[in-house]
C-alpha cells in the first residue's frame, strides 16, 4: 500500500509540470499584456514608458526564460509577485480569499450531500410517483437555471422588495460597530442567498447520481436474499443496499476537493464575494500571469490529489478493489 | 412532534428575518445648514489596486488616492489651474522655469510636516527608471529640479512646456516613509499617508475601502466623516443596491438614467446629476486604405452618419455630438469648425466626385472595386455595437457595404489596431483635461504601440500641435488649437461620433453638489448633510 502511494505520489511530478508547461504557454499566448500597460487609450501614456514597464516585469524575455524563471521560483514554493499594479505576493492575495471561497464551498457542499443524498434515496425508493418527479423537476430546475437570473430575482425579492437581507458583500459597513451575536447574525444574513443559490445549483448532480446508484444495487440478487430472508424494509435499505450505494458517492467526494478552491465568477460577482473565482477572473483579464499560474498550479495539484483520495478512500471501503492493488 | 421539529429547524431563519432594522424615512428637501458627519457609500465595479497613484493605471484606484493626497496645483471647477499644496508660483519670462511657494504648516497624515523635500522626492521617484510608472512622459522633460529652501521648490525645462504646470498636480508622495526603500513594495500601496482631506482607515480586500476626515487638512476639515468605497462587480447588482441604499451613490447607464429611475420613490430620495464625460467616441479610418486616403470619401460618411439618431436610439439623448477632439466646456474647444448634418445627398455628390459608381446591385465601385470595408468593435461594448449597426445601415444606404467585426479587446488592439490590420474602427479616447494632444495626431507618433494608428500626416497640423506644446500662453494655445480643430473637421481623419454625459445618482441628503466642466467631486470636501437629515450616525465624530 505504501509503496502504491509513493509511486502515485512521484507521478505527479512530471504531471504537474507538464500540467504548468501548457497553461504557461497558453496564457502567454493569448493576446494582450499585463494590467499596468492596460492604459491603452491614455494619450499621456508613451511608448517610451510602455517599454520601460515590460522591462521591469521581464516580459522583454524569451518565453522559454521567462519559464525556466519561474519554475526556479515555484520549486521553491514562491509563486512571485502578482503583475497587477498593486504588486502584492501572489500567496498573500490567494491566502486572503481562500478562506471565504473555502468557507462558502464547505457549508453549500455539507446542504448539498445532506439534502441530495435523502432526495436520491426517496427518489430511488418511491420511484415514479408524484413526489420523486416533483423532486425531480426542482433539482434539475435548480441545475438549469441560469444562477445570475435565480439570484437577481433573489435578491429584487427579499432585498429590495421585502428589505429583510442585505444584497450583497459580507458585512454590513458598521460590522466594526456590532457585539458578537451581531457580527454572527450580520454574516449569516449576507450568507443565506449565496449559500442558497450555489447549492439549489448543485443538488441535482448528487441527487440523481443517488437515484441511479441506489436503483442499481436494488436490483441486484442479494437484496432479492435479504427481502427472501423476511428482513424489514428499512433494514434491507440501510444495511444492504446504501452500503453499497454510497460507493460511487465517495468518488464524487474525492473530485469535489480541487473544487473547495475554485469559486464561480458569475455568483461572487453578482453578490460582490470577494473569493477565488473572483481573484482568477480578474488576474486572467489583467494578464496577471504570475497569479493565474499560482491558482492554476494549486487547483492542478488539488486535482491529483484528490483523485488520488477518492482512490484511497475507495480502496478502504471496497475489499473488492483493494485486492487488486496488489 | 415532527412538526415542532420542522418549525425549531426554521427558528433561526425566523430570527434572521425579525432583527432588521427599518430605516427612517425624512424629508431631504430642505437645503438645511452644513454641519460635521454622516457617511458617504459609493459603489466601484472594479476593486482600486494601488493607493500610490503613480503607480496605479486604474480608476478606482486614482478616484480613493484623490481624497488621500493633494498635488501642487489643481483643477476648479471651471477647469482653471489653482493653488493645492504650492500656494503661488512664478512663470520665468523664458517660460522655461516655474518656482512654486508651497504652503506652510501642512502636514501629512502622521503628523510630519510637509516640506518641498517631498516634491523633490516625487519628482525623483517618478523619473526613476526602475519605478513601474507609466506616468513619468512629462517629467522626463524637466531640465533641473532644486529645492531652494523648505518652502519653495523651481524646476527647469529645457524647452517652454505647456503642460509644465499641471504635470505638478500630480499627487506628491511622503519622503520620509519612502526615500531609500523600493517604492513598488511599499507598505504605502495598501496604507496611504497623505495630505489630503481624508485619512486612510481600512481596505478589506475585494469588499470595500473606508476612508475617514482629516481634521488637520489645510483647506478646512471636510463636512462628511466617512468614505465608504464598495466593491460590487456587477452592475445590476449595484442598481438593487442603490435603490435599497445601500450605496448613496452611482453611475447610471443612459437606460438606467432615463427609464428605470424614473419613479417617484426613487426621485424622493436621489438626485440625478449630468455633465459632459471626459471622453469621446469616434469612427477612425485606416489612412493607408486606397479608399480612405480621399478626403471627399470621409467626408461623404460623415455626411452619411446620422449622429443624432446615434444618440437619441443608442444613448437615449444621454451625449452631445461630438466635432472635434474636445468637450465643449473646456477652453480650448472651437465650436465653430465645419458640421455634417445627416445629408445622403452631399455625400452621394461627394462619392461621385471622387470617382465612386453605382453598380446594378446599388453597391458603388471605383474601377471595378465595390466599396466594402469592416468595422471592427470591441466586444462588450453594446453602445459601439449599436452605432456600429445604425452606421451600417446608413451607409448601406449610399451603397456602402459595411461589415462589423466584434473582438475581444486585448485581440483588438494587439492583432489589429497595433498591426495596423484595420479599414475603419470604432472606439473612443479619454479627453485629458490639458488639451495636449500631440501624441494623437502628430506624424512621428506612428510607430508599433504609438497612439496615431491611423497614419494621419498633415504638416500645418504637426507644426501646430509643436507650438502650441511648447508654449505656456494660453491664447497663442487656444490659436493653435482652434486651427487645429478647423482642419480635423475638414479633413475628418475620424468621424467624430458623441461625447456621452456622465450621469450620476446621489442620494438627497447631500448638498452642496455643483457639477461643472471638472465634473462632480472636485468640491466633494464641501459636500455636507444638514443635521437633521444625517443617516448614518457614527462614532467617528467622537473618536477620529
Amino acid at each position: 500500500m505504501l509503496r502504491y502511494l509513493l509511486k502515485r505520489l512521484f507521478f505527479m511530478i512530471p504531471m504537474l509540470l507538464g500540467i504548468t508547461l501548457v497553461s504557461f504557454l497558453v496564457i502567454h499566448l493569448t493576446p494582450g499584456e499585463p494590467g499596468v500597460l492596460d492604459v491603452e487609450m491614455n494619450p499621456k501614456v508613451t511608448k517610451e514608458v510602455r517599454e520601460r514597464i515590460r522591462a521591469f516585469y521581464g516580459l522583454d524575455k524569451p518565453l522559454h526564460i521567462q519559464y525556466w524563471m519561474w519554475l526556479k521560483r515555484i520549486v521553491k514554493l514562491d509563486f512571485g509577485v502578482s503583475f497587477s499594479t498593486d504588486r502584492r505576493p501572489v500567496i498573500d492575495k490567494i491566502k486572503e480569499r481562500l478562506p471565504i471561497t473555502i468557507g462558502i464551498n464547505l457549508i453549500s457542499m455539507f446542504l448539498i450531500f445532506v439534502i441530495g443524498i435523502p432526495i436520491g434515496i426517496y427518489c430511488a425508493r418511491y420511484k415514479d410517483t408524484i413526489l420523486d418527479k416533483g423532486f425531480t423537476a426542482f433539482v434539475f430546475a435548480g441545475y438549469a437555471a441560469p444562477t445570475f437570473w435565480v439570484a437577481l430575482l433573489l435578491m429584487m425579492f427579499f432585498g429590495v422588495y421585502l428589505d429583510i437581507l442585505p444584497i450583497s458583500g459580507l458585512k454590513s459597513f458598521n460590522y466594526d460597530e456590532f457585539t458578537p451575536f451581531g457580527k454572527a447574525m450580520d454574516l449569516a444574513k449576507h450568507l443565506i442567498m449565496p449559500i442558497f443559490i450555489s447549492a439549489f445549483g448543485g443538488l441535482a448532480g448528487i441527487s440523481r447520481y443517488m437515484k441511479n446508484s441506489l436503483l442499481e444495487v436494488l436490483r441486484q440478487e442479494y437484496i432479492t436474499t435479504a427481502y427472501a430472508k423476511g428482513l424489514p424494509e428499512h433494514v434491507v435499505l440501510k444495511r444492504h443496499a446504501l452500503r453499497n450505494a454510497l460507493l460511487p458517492v465517495i468518488t464524487i467526494l474525492g473530485l469535489s476537493v480541487p473544487g473547495l478552491i475554485g469559486g464561480s465568477v458569475i455568483f461572487e460577482s453578482i453578490f460582490s464575494i470577494p473569493g477565488m473565482g473572483q481573484l482568477f477572473y480578474m488576474s486572467v483579464m489583467a494578464r496577471d500571469y504570475p497569479t493565474i499560474m499560482g491558482i492554476l498550479v494549486m487547483g492542478a495539484f488539488l486535482t491529483l490529489l484528490g483523485n488520488l483520495l477518492a482512490d484511497i478512500m475507495y480502496a478502504l471501503a471496497d475489499p473488492r478493489i483493494r485486492i487488486g492493488v496488489g | 412532534m415532527r412538526i415542532f421539529k420542522i418549525l425549531l429547524l426554521f427558528f433561526p431563519v425566523l430570527i434572521l428575518f425579525s432583527c432588521n432594522e427599518r430605516r427612517a424615512v425624512s424629508i431631504y428637501e430642505e437645503k438645511g445648514k452644513p454641519a460635521f458627519g454622516d457617511t458617504i457609500i459609493t459603489g466601484s465595479i472594479g476593486e482600486p489596486s494601488n493607493l500610490i497613484p503613480i503607480l496605479a493605471s486604474d480608476s478606482p484606484s486614482h478616484e480613493v488616492a484623490s481624497y488621500i493626497y493633494n498635488g501642487l496645483v489643481k483643477y476648479d471647477k471651471n477647469l482653471n489651474i489653482v493653488g493645492s499644496l504650492a500656494e503661488s508660483w512664478d512663470i520665468s519670462k523664458d517660460n522655461l522655469t516655474i518656482t512654486f511657494h508651497l504652503r506652510k504648516g501642512v502636514r501629512w497624515h502622521d503628523g510630519t510636516p510637509f516640506t518641498a523635500h517631498d516634491v523633490m522626492y516625487t519628482y525623483k521617484v517618478i523619473v526613476d527608471p526602475k519605478t513601474p510608472t507609466a506616468y513619468s512622459g512629462d517629467f522626463l522633460l524637466v531640465k533641473e529640479a532644486k529645492v531652494l529652501d523648505d518652502y519653495t521648490f523651481r524646476v527647469t525645462y529645457g524647452r517652454p512646456f505647456a503642460s509644465a504646470l499641471i504635470s505638478w498636480g500630480t499627487a506628491v508622495m511622503p519622503r520620509h516613509l519612502l526615500e531609500g526603500k523600493d517604492i513598488s513594495s511599499s507598505p504605502l500601496m495598501r496604507r496611504p499617508i497623505g495630505t489630503g482631506p481624508f485619512k486612510f482607515k481600512e481596505w478589506i480586500t475585494g469588499d470595500r475601502v473606508v476612508l475617514t476626515y482629516n481634521s488637520d487638512y489645510f483647506e478646512g476639515r471636510p463636512y462628511i466623516d466617512r468614505y465608504i468605497m464598495r466593491i460590487i462587480p456587477d452592475s445590476a447588482t449595484m442598481f438593487l443596491e442603490l435603490k435599497q441604499y445601500g450605496i448613496d451613490m452611482m453611475g447610471l447607464t443612459p437606460v438606467q438614467f432615463v427609464r428605470q429611475t424614473d419613479y417617484d420613490k426613487f426621485k424622493k430620495s436621489f438626485n440625478k446629476y449630468q455633465f459632459l464625460s471626459f471622453g469621446y467616441v469616434y469612427l477612425g479610418y485606416n489612412l493607408k486604405h486606397p479608399f480612405f486616403k480621399d478626403k471627399r470619401v470621409r467626408q461623404a460618411i460623415s455626411y452619411a452618419i446620422d449622429k443624432r439618431e446615434i444618440i437619441e436610439g443608442v444613448l437615449f439623448n444621454q451625449g452631445v455630438e461630438a466635432t472635434g477632439p474636445f468637450k465643449p466646456d473646456m477652453w480650448a474647444y472651437n465650436g465653430n469648425v465645419k458640421r455634417y448634418e445627416y445629408n445622403k445627398e452631399k455625400a452621394r455628390a461627394l462619392l461621385e466626385e471622387a470617382g465612386f459608381t453605382k453598380r446594378k446591385d446599388g453597391i458603388l465601385e471605383k474601377k471595378g472595386e465595390p466599396f466594402e470595408f469592416t468595422v471592427l468593435v470591441n466586444q462588450g461594448n453594446t453602445v459601439r455595437i449599436q452605432c456600429a449597426e445604425l452606421i451600417q445601415k446608413r451607409l448601406s444606404e449610399i451603397g456602402i457595404k459595411v461589415k462589423i467585426r466584434v473582438i475581444e479587446w486585448a485581440s483588438l488592439i494587439n492583432e489589429f489596431i497595433d498591426k495596423r490590420n484595420f479599414e475603419a474602427v470604432i472606439l473612443g479616447w479619454s479627453i485629458p483635461q490639458d488639451p495636449d494632444i500631440f501624441d494623437i495626431w502628430h506624424s512621428s507618433k506612428q510607430g508599433k504601440k504609438e497612439l496615431n494608428f491611423i497614419s494621419y500626416e498633415n504638416p500645418e497640423v504637426d507644426e501646430l500641435l509643436v507650438r502650441a506644446r511648447h508654449t505656456l500662453d494660453r491664447e497663442i494655445r487656444k490659436r493653435c488649437y482652434f486651427r487645429i480643430q478647423e482642419i480635423l473637421a475638414e479633413e475628418q481623419p475620424y468621424t467624430f461620433l458623441f461625447i456621452p454625459y456622465a450621469n450620476i445618482a446621489i442620494h438627497k441628503r447631500f448638498k452642496g453638489i455643483e457639477p461643472g466642466p471638472a465634473g462632480l467631486m472636485y468640491n466633494f470636501k464641501d459636500w455636507y448633510v444638514p443635521e437633521a437629515q444625517r443617516r448614518y450616525k457614527t462614532n467617528a465624530t467622537l473618536s477620529p
